[in-house]
């Protein structure tokens, strides 16, 4: 399970690294966010992954790490899911003026191609 | 005490600042009482350190980092300080009477008093970082006060090359005091004070030496970096009265003074100070005498007579530092005094130029007693104070015994400098108020305001009190001054106008004698049109040098920058992510990589179907999202989707959940956008080249690279045991102190909370840039028209719907049906919201996912039923949800504190109700609420002005112009 986990992340870190680096804003926008999932599985991950052990508290069971997932990494990508958010929209809306002032969706904002 | 000195300026520069901007009057009394006041502050302060005590005052601001504001005032600080308030307020009387009515004088009244505020925290400082600080700050303010006539293209220059010089050299210094602090270990100036003989044992005292005195030299003008203040005299001249003569370029020598017990001494000192003294001393005192500006001839005088407090500094000697001291106090009254009757003289006939001033004292007697007596103590005459400190230091030229031919060279400097102070002297005093009276000024000369002459007046009276009676007028400020610098005990000297016949009387004749006699010749030669310029010195010309190599680095840099930069973001980001993984690598270097040997869990089958799916989701995302943005948007959710299930599978509930209602709204936003995104462009697939190949090659080199590792991290990172985490103390105080079960929304919105209101703040921020962004949107002409599926109907469709394609709203057109599921699904959509808000401090939910729900569920109307359909029925205001959201966030918080808890701390409400029965209330509910509050209308305000751009279009057909015209109106 485990190699599986890293499995994926590597896989969406990479696709994701691939498309930030392409030419076209598009395609960077979509990179971006492929790669913000793999940052925030990579997060989740550095807190132990448990099955069936929420971090919601349950009478009797003793508080410690054995019984419950870690919350901190959780918290932290739960933050980190709505900046992610706010991010992508924000950059969303900077590509469509660029696309408007420049009259192209290229990254610098001229026509040369790769 | 020190600090309502230090403030006092401060808050003056504030308050002048905001009044009226050419109230003369009012803004000149009011920063002369400021002036003032500190003044008589300072001088009240004089017994306190009349015996060699010292003042301390420490505010402390970070105690657990020990940074504290350390203000200390000794005897030297004391003189100086004086030397400042006083000399400050009278340029401020001065000022009012200068400064034209059409100047803007609030600026230059705010500038003076934060100039007085920073000089005076160079000379109180208690702490060398401090005063590093202070320092810089009055090269920034000077800078801003020589181009206070900023249209004047030699101002501009000036305050450049000031602030460049002094500038760099208060870099110089500031590495030079870390390096002292590191030999001492502290940077407190006691400490450092009392470390002398380490410091000068050690063996960076040489790297410490050289960076301060590039510092101070830099600042007081010293060769080689004198050049700047010539230029500096752009300035008004209260500027320079006050900086150029009493304060910023005294900030030198006062540093010298102050590092004196801990850094002379040495053959280094010597060599370095003195001959950089010795040089500055000779060479302005002989520039000067060619100058034809009265400022200018002021400026290289001034040069000169920091050249010669340099210089008697840099002998080692402690009656040398003595005559120093006392130099720098009469230097600054008949300097200050001279500058302000130079300014005077402008501000009667108009120009400075000595060639065309004569015979002034016609029209303006009194200007030309106190310039001429002024201009005699600066020419070393005696029973004036020049005379008394420069026989102090003829004599220590004198008697300093050292060997061979220094012991000739000193004392002969000494008096061709005097010889040509001479000279200068009469230059300035006797040439433009003697001989026929000039006929061809600009404006015909009379006497000065009576106000503007009482500050030359005071100067020149202390340069006479001085003069006549020394032990009497300034034994004692002298001696606590003197003290510190020497280190504690005062060496044998006397104050007296009279020694008998003594070598110095000697060398003062003949200096006198000689200096008139060449004044004399030269005068016939200046008449006959020879020796307008210095003579042999026209190779050293410190401006052009200056500018040669401002010139080289600003070259040397672009072509740096076109070397190694690059505009490209492609390029950048290449970068960035080769670098970080290159980082990584070299931080793994001699780690093995192996697997930890914490227990795993049983693979799962269902969990591989899953990231199967999600893995050719991303790839396919990766191919797709050049020519097929449709696909790729629904190939991203569906790795998204799959993200979320990991989530839930691996225990995180809150985050799923929060994952889900993101990924419906980021999708949609990508939809709305996608409206905007050009068309594929045919041509380019047809000329893809080798080089498009290597990079591409490159690319995805890094992209599995980037990948691989990440991946071998994260499985590095899985496989050992989990490392120590605090997170027990959240599990354990997650009921007790925060009142709920669900510990991830327990961190967030109490543990947590701070991080959470700077969340919500960005987010606000970012609706709010992304509305603002949007109102000046001009969307590319091809895009502006109907899609062209809209456009057309069939003539062969047969459809039931009323109006398909023209309708005025979808709702009643073509998504007539889903239209009415969607009204249908809105309250319950508020319902779950509600549920989940609710629950949220138990179960998993909260604000973030209530506001996000509540928000699909509105964002679903406007989809199906269109923009207009929905603002014709309801008005969402999302500014006011965000700005009622933050407002609750931080009041919540602020609650706490009104109760005398820290910041943010929630408590919890016990209650019973009728019918429901036992509640508890937590103060982070409000605190949630502000969150739900600031989400909706976060992601409503993005959304929806996203979504108004194709009405605007609509509504504004005219709007279709081609871009150039377009950017016009725009």
């Amino acid at each position: 399970m485990e190699a599986l986990l890293a499995l994926v992340i590597g896989v969406l870190c990479g696709a994701g690294v691939w498309l930030v680096l392409r030419p076209r804003t598009f395609q960077v926008i979509m990179g971006l966010t492929l790669l913000s999932y793999a940052v925030n599985l990579f997060i989740f991950s550095t807190g132990s992954i448990l099955i069936d052990r929420p971090p919601i508290l349950r009478p009797g069971a003793p508080e410690d790490l054995e019984h419950y997932t870690d919350p901190l990494p959780q918290s932290l990508v739960l933050t980190a899911i709505v900046i992610g958010f706010a991010t992508t929209a924000l950059f969303l809306v900077v590509l469509l003026a660029a696309r408007g002032l420049s009259g192209t969706d290229h990254v610098d904002g001229s026509r040369e191609e790769s | 005490m020190i600090l309502l000195v230090l403030l006092l300026p401060l808050f003056g520069a504030a308050l002048t600042a905001l009044l009226p901007t050419r109230a003369r009057t009012m803004l000149a009394g009011c920063a002369g009482l400021v002036a003032s006041v500190a003044a008589g502050c300072v001088l009240s302060l004089f017994p306190r350190v009349r015996d060699g005590g010292t003042i301390r005052e420490t505010i402390s601001w970070v105690p657990s980092l020990g940074l504290e504001l350390v203000l200390r005032m000794d005897g030297l600080g004391w003189m100086f300080a004086a030397v400042i308030t006083v000399v400050g307020a009278l340029v401020c009387l001065y000022a009012r009477y200068y400064m034209s009515p059409e100047d803007p004088v609030a600026r230059f009244f705010a500038f003076f008093l934060a100039f007085m505020g920073a000089m005076l925290g160079v000379v109180c400082s208690g702490n060398l970082v401090q005063l590093v600080v202070f320092w810089e700050l009055t090269s920034i303010v000077s800078f801003l006060l020589i181009g206070y006539w900023h249209h004047q293209k030699d101002a501009q220059r000036g305050a450049l090359m000031a602030l460049t010089v002094t500038g760099a050299g208060g870099l110089a210094l500031l590495a030079g005091v870390v390096v002292l602090g590191q030999i001492v270990g502290s940077y407190d100036l006691d400490t450092v004070l009392g470390a002398g003989e380490r410091i000068r044992a050690h063996r960076l005292y040489p790297v410490a030496l050289v960076l301060i005195l590039v510092g101070a030299l830099s600042k007081s003008a010293q060769f080689p970096f004198h050049f700047w203040l010539p230029r500096a005299m752009a300035a008004p001249t209260p500027v320079s009265a006050y900086l150029h003569s009493a304060t910023m370029v005294k900030a030198g020598v006062f540093l010298l003074a102050r590092l004196w017990p801990v850094l002379s001494g040495t053959d280094l000192w010597f060599w370095l100070v003195s001959g950089s003294g010795g040089t500055t001393l000779l060479l302005g005192a002989y520039v000067a005498m060619f100058q034809h500006d009265l400022k200018r001839v002021l400026a290289y005088s001034t040069i000169s007579h920091l050249g010669l407090i340099t210089l008697l500094f840099g002998l080692n000697s402690q009656l040398a530092a003595v005559a120093a001291v006392f130099h720098i106090m009469n230097h600054a009254t008949f300097k200050a005094s001279l500058f302000m009757a130079a300014g005077v003289v402008d501000h009667e006939t108009g120009t400075r130029d000595i060639r065309r001033l004569n015979g002034l004292m016609r029209f303006m007697p009194l200007t030309a007693m106190l310039a001429l007596v002024a201009s005699a103590a600066m020419a070393g005459v005696p029973l004036l104070n020049g005379f008394l400190s420069k026989e102090m230091f003829f004599a220590e030229t004198m008697f300093l015994s050292s060997n061979g031919w220094l012991n000739l060279a000193l004392p002969l400097l000494a008096t061709l400098a005097s010889t040509f102070a001479v000279v200068y002297s009469l230059r300035f005093g006797y040439d433009i108020f003697f001989g026929p009276p000039s006929t061809d000024l600009p404006r015909a000369p009379e006497e000065a305001p009576r106000w503007m002459l009482v500050p030359i007046g005071l100067l020149v009276l202390g340069c006479v009190i001085v003069g006549v009676a020394p032990e009497r007028a300034i034994g004692a400020p002298l001696a606590a001054a003197a003290r510190p610098v020497v280190g504690g005990l005062l060496p044998e000297y006397s104050l007296a106008v009279w020694h008998g016949f003594t070598p110095p009387l000697v060398m003062s004749f003949v200096a006198i004698s000689a200096g008139v006699l060449s004044y004399l010749w030269l005068r016939k030669r200046q008449e006959r049109g020879l020796f307008q310029d210095a003579p042999l010195l026209g190779w050293l010309n410190g401006r052009r040098l200056f500018e040669r190599v401002l010139i080289w680095v600003t070259l040397g840099a672009r072509r740096l920058l076109r070397l190694v930069g690059t505009r490209r973001l492609q390029t950048q980001l290449f970068t960035i992510v080769g670098l970080s993984v290159l980082a990584a690598l070299l931080a793994a270097r001699g780690v093995a990589l192996v697997w930890g040997e914490r227990e795993r869990l049983p693979a799962s089958p269902a969990f591989a179907l899953l990231w199967v799916i999600g893995a050719v989701c991303a790839v396919g995302a990766a191919l797709m999202a050049k020519f097929h943005r449709l696909v790729a948007i629904t190939l991203v959710g569906g790795a998204g989707l799959v993200t979320c299930v990991t989530f839930l599978w691996f225990s995180a509930p809150d985050l799923a959940l929060t994952q889900i209602v993101v990924e419906v709204i980021t999708t949609t936003l990508f939809l709305l956008g996608l409206r905007w995104l050009p068309m594929r462009i045919q041509e380019i697939r047809d000329r893809v080249t080798l080089r498009d190949r290597a990079r591409r090659a490159r690319d995805l080199l890094l992209a599995v690279g980037a990948g691989g590792g990440l991946a071998a991290l994260s499985y590095a990172l899985l496989t050992r045991p989990a490392p120590y985490s605090i997170s027990p103390f959240f599990l354990s105080r997650a009921l007790p102190g925060g009142g709920g079960a669900n510990v991830v929304n327990i961190m967030l919105v109490d543990f947590r909370a701070f991080d959470t209101i700077g969340e919500i703040t960005v987010l606000c921020a970012v609706a709010l840039t992304v509305y603002a962004l949007l109102r000046r949107f001009r969307p590319p002409a091809e895009s502006v028209g109907l899609p062209k599926q809209q456009r057309v109907l069939p003539p062969d469709v047969v459809t039931d719907l009323a109006k398909p394609r023209t309708a005025d709203d979808a709702a009643r057109g073509y998504l007539m049906v889903p239209a009415v599921l969607t009204r249908l699904i809105l309250p319950v959509s508020l319902v779950v919201a509600v549920h989940f808000f609710l629950r949220g401090h138990n179960q998993p939910g909260g604000g973030f996912v209530a506001g996000l729900v509540v928000a699909i569920g509105m964002l679903m109307q406007y989809i199906a039923s269109g923009a207009a359909w929905v603002e014709g029925r309801t008005r969402i205001r999302p500014v006011r949800w965000l700005a009622f959201g933050l407002l609750c966030a931080a009041l919540t918080g602020l609650g706490s504190v009104a109760f005398g808890y820290p910041f943010l701390t929630s408590h919890t409400a016990h209650f019973a109700l009728p019918l429901v029965g036992e509640v508890h209330l937590p103060s982070a509910s409000f605190f949630d609420l502000g969150v739900f509050a600031v989400v909706v209308g976060a992601t409503l305000l993005i959304l929806t002005a996203l979504a108004h751009q194709s009405i605007r279009v609509h509504h504004h057909p005219g709007r279709t112009a081609p871009p150039s015209q377009r950017r016009r109106t725009g």
